[in-house]
């Protein structure tokens, strides 16, 4: 799928006209990409480099983010969402693989029943999480029932990874299973013919074929759980806080864009730095997108 | 084994499906608290029915998706076929810049927005500059890269001769597009731009960033609802929304159903 | 009690109707019924939209009976649509209208704000011409520090600041001032204020320093006090409280006094205390038009509706905060105004002491202390 696409139709160029029309069809996009796109981070750089008070040039903003305390947050961020990637990776991945077995039709049923969650408010079904875990919630009261409890599930660092599993687990599933779907059954039968057992056959056939399916699955995951704000701040507690809560009440509470501007480019710069090296280890760099 | 794998499977749906069914019950609470089933009513539906904001903010939504999936829809096709024919250096490019923003996590594609658009504002005093167009603008851009990712790899499997053989047998290079090209890729374009619909539809990170106060789509509407004492006819909207969206999927799945059914019938022929 | 106040509310609209009529037949200078004449020509009769943007649970909205203070202005003038939206602090409200983007024609900030939006020439000199029930507005509130000579601000409602605590779980003997927020037995079962002013002011009160301090090292003790809070606090909330204290989710938290009162009708179990001898913070709420009003005179006439003695009092009933006329006061339930959570007699009061606007460095520094203390 991949290198197909990498030779277009080399004698198509040579027509003028052709050339006018890509350019035609191009024309409006890569304007709009560069106004609202590429112009936008220019100004977020800005802001990052400029003093709140005065509008001139500074690196006190960066210098901030790169403080000890920042850091922490941007540390915390990191190590729960490569958790919530890791545990989406597990718990979705025989789910993918399930699906991906079955007959088309029912194939086709799971699918939309994993894509279902995504369609619905995010925000509400946090909410719910809430009403779930609380000390005085639905789990709670129905342990009491049996006289346990109340257990502590909810403002703790499991909570938010919990919010964070739910959330995105199906973006993990999803890319999996249309990579393992797409694995030639064909492959698999002749992994057995030559004597694999099943575990073997995973091993050396299905696992390495489906790593785009991983890498695009993690990064779908890891991306918006590291700069997620609502989740830290319904699951959470006051020592859970994540770089997306600061980035968030900088810009609505606190009034300092600059600040802001500052986290959100560290944050930007780790993400792709973070998805860089996972794309690197997958060994493809954009096609990891491309699966969806 | 292959049980084991069942039962597991249903576990995770069971997951993925809980807080649903705790909102939806709680739709038909008589309490207000939706840790607590009082009793069934159908009371916060009618509610819903007489309120006379949540609704119009969902058309704020439904209007804000339309349209732009509409626009990156075809935006984002031209594009993906004017992208297919440059040469790869060019291509990469523009490619790596599409992948900005889906790689970029949403808060910083949002305040970079915002940022932007308050800064024109300012520039050529626009007063109230976010608005419904803001929000516009916003999912247009989010929206265009995944239109542009669906339509890629249709275009890549698509024989290059096709419409070349369409001109050879008579066609304007504009029939031969319209009818060959765009029939080919059209499976890409429709799921690019559903997916794009879904996308701007529940998105709230990056609207939450760029609306204005006169044009509020209904994420926006319920992020500031969880931060008062809730009202239970948010609960009662859910459960219309997945209803719907249910059986959109259902016929969506028939729909397929039925399409493969023919395409095997007219394989077999 | 809840019923009750319904009722009254719907009582005392009835009562708003005929008055509203009589004067209409008999007395023609009535200031509140004359204006909502005139003022409709004034604008002559064309469709506006305002931008109100007003704190959450800040206005009566009709529900369970009461007065649905919007619905009532939108009869009054069918010309002018209210486009109504919220915010949680008066930190967001600042931060959204400096940031900018956006159009607003009415904000209700509290005093401090009032001050630091006037100093940093934010607001619009309102024209009290259209707004002339300005006149039932108590003289008590009248050319207050923030706005000395009465040109930007008309009051909206005062109250203080408390705790609210639920009598199930807490020892009566622990309700001692505001160490209650400290006090380690109730880990994790205490709320925080989640702006950066009141926590501050709770702290200072505390440490027995100004409200107002501008004093680094205050300002440094004041952030390791709440710093030190910070593993015992379950979560910093604002318009959140309300269901959490409710449902018994948390046990103990700082509040306004309005929004106290209404939790406590809701669960009977809620409790009020007000440190008075550490001494709290007294606010007064005004309205105001900011900058980037684009409406202002249809602005001056939702003010002004909301200063008729009839509807300040059906909005108040039903908010539990102080209003500042004693012309409303008779539209209201008595229990209401003679509750001292609402209405704290004037030797209490003479603890309490206002919030005023900060020199901006200071309130840079408490904003970096206050990220500081909650997060690290």
């Amino acid at each position: 799928m991949k290198n197909k696409s990498s030779q277009p139709p080399a004698k198509c160029l040579r027509n003028r006209k052709q050339r006018a029309t890509t350019f035609l069809f191009t024309a409006p996009y890569i304007i709009w990409m560069c106004v609202f796109i590429l112009i936008p981070l220019g100004v977020v750089f800005f802001y990052a480099m400029t003093d709140a008070n005065t509008g001139l040039f500074t690196f006190a903003n960066l210098s901030k983010v790169f403080s000890p305390a920042f850091m922490k947050i941007f540390g915390r961020s990191i190590w729960y969402s490569l958790l919530a990637s890791a545990i989406c990776l597990v718990i979705g991945y025989p789910v993918a693989y399930f699906i991906a077995r079955q007959k088309p039709s029912v194939q086709r049923t799971l699918y939309l029943l994993v894509m279902l969650p995504m369609c619905m408010s995010f925000l509400l079904r946090t909410l719910a999480w809430v009403g779930l875990l609380q000390d005085t919630g639905i789990i709670n009261r129905f342990l009491g029932l049996f006289g346990i409890g109340p257990l502590h599930l909810i403002r703790n660092t499991g909570a938010v990874i919990l919010g964070m599993v739910y959330n995105y687990l199906p973006y993990m599933i999803m890319p999996l299973y249309t990579v393992i779907m797409k694995i030639d059954p064909l492959l698999i039968e002749a992994a057995e013919d030559l004597g694999c057992n099943s575990r073997r056959t995973f091993q050396k056939v299905i696992f390495p074929l489906s790593i785009p399916g991983i890498v695009s699955g993690v990064t779908m995951v890891f991306v918006p759980a590291v700069s997620t704000f609502y989740i830290s701040q319904k699951l959470g507690s006051t020592s859970t806080t994540m770089i997306g809560d600061v980035i968030e009440s900088q810009f609505k509470t606190a009034y300092n864009p600059n600040l802001g501007a500052a986290l959100s480019l560290v944050l930007m710069v780790l993400i792709f730095v973070c998805v860089g090296i996972m794309n690197r280890f997958a060994g493809s760099d954009t096609e990891g997108q491309v699966v969806v | 084994m292959k049980r084991l794998n069942k039962i597991y499977t249903i576990l995770i749906f069971l997951f993925l499906y809980a807080p649903m069914v705790v909102l939806i019950v709680a739709s038909f609470n008589t309490g207000k608290d939706i840790t607590h089933f009082e009793g069934f009513t159908l009371r916060q539906y009618g509610e819903l029915f007489r309120d006379s904001k949540l609704l119009p903010l969902l058309m704020n939504s439904l209007k804000i998706a339309l349209a732009s999936s509409l626009i990156a829809t075809v935006m984002g096709t031209a594009a993906a076929i004017g992208i297919y024919r440059m040469k790869p250096k060019m291509r990469a490019a523009i490619l790596t810049v599409t992948n900005i923003p889906m790689t970029n996590p949403d808060i910083v594609t949002g305040v970079s927005l915002s940022l932007l658009f308050v800064f024109l504002g300012a520039l050529f005093k626009i007063n109230g500059v976010l608005s419904m167009w803001t929000l516009l603008i916003a999912h247009i851009t989010f929206n265009l890269p995944y239109v542009i990712l669906n339509v890629m790899p249709k275009l890549s499997q698509m024989d290059p001769s096709l419409e070349e053989a369409a001109m050879d047998l008579g066609c304007t290079p504009f029939q031969a597009f319209y009818k060959v090209t765009l029939h080919e890729i059209m499976p890409g374009v429709i799921s690019g731009g559903i997916m794009a619909f879904t996308m701007s539809l529940d998105d709230f990170v990056i609207s939450y960033f760029v609306y204005g106060p006169n044009f509020v789509t209904l994420p926006v509407e319920i992020y500031n609802y969880t931060k008062k004492p809730l009202q239970p006819k948010i609960y009662a909207l859910f459960t219309l929304l997945f209803a719907v969206i249910l059986l959109l999927m259902m016929l969506m799945n028939l729909f397929q159903a039925r399409g493969e059914k023919k395409k095997q019938l007219s394989r077999s022929h | 009690m809840k019923k009750l106040t319904a009722l009254f509310a719907a009582a005392a609209l009835t009562l708003a109707c005929c008055t509203g009529c009589a004067n209409l037949a008999t007395n023609a200078t009535d200031p509140g019924k004359q204006d909502a004449t005139g003022d409709q020509g004034a604008l002559d009769g064309k469709e506006v939209t305002i931008n109100v943007y007003n704190w959450g649970q800040y206005i009566s909205e009709g529900d369970e009976g009461s007065m649905d203070v919007i619905a009532e202005f939108e009869k009054a003038y069918p010309n002018i649509h209210v486009n109504y939206s919220t915010y949680d602090t008066n930190e967001t409200l600042y931060t959204k209208l400096k940031t900018g983007g956006i159009s607003v024609d009415v904000i209700i900030p509290s005093d401090y704000m009032i001050g630091r939006m006037i100093e940093e020439d934010m607001l619009l000199p309102l024209n009290f011409d259209n707004i002339p029930n300005y006149q039932y507005i108590d003289e008590a509130y009248r050319g207050a520090a923030y706005d000395p000579e009465n040109q930007y601000s008309v009051p909206y409602t005062w109250g203080t600041v408390g705790i609210v605590y639920n009598t199930k779980y807490v020892d009566p003997a622990d309700v001692t001032g505001w160490e209650l927020l400290w006090n380690e037995k109730y880990s994790g079962k205490i709320l925080m204020f989640g702006n950066s002013r009141d926590a501050f002011g709770i702290a200072e009160a505390m440490l027995g320093y100004s409200l107002n301090t501008t004093d680094e090292q205050e300002l440094q003790a004041a952030a390791d006090k709440l710093h030190a809070q910070r593993p015992l606090v379950q979560q910093y909330v604002m318009d959140e409280i309300f269901s959490i204290m409710e449902n018994g989710e948390a046990w103990i938290a700082p509040y306004y006094a309005g929004d106290c009162l209404f939790m406590m009708e809701n669960n009977p179990d809620l409790a009020f205390f007000r440190p008075e001898e550490q001494g709290f913070n007294f606010f007064l709420d005004a309205m105001c038009i900011p900058k980037c009003c684009q409406n202002k005179d249809a602005a001056e006439l939702f003010i002004n509706f909301l200063c008729k003695p009839e509807i300040a009092g059906g909005n108040m009933d039903y908010l539990g905060y102080g209003v500042p006329e004693t012309a409303a006061k008779e539209f209201m339930d008595q229990e209401v105004v003679t509750s001292e959570i609402a209405y704290p007699g004037a030797e209490i009061l003479s603890h309490g002491s206002i919030f005023m606007n900060l020199p901006t460095e200071t309130l840079q520094r408490m904003e970096e202390l206050w990220l500081w203390a909650k997060t690290s």
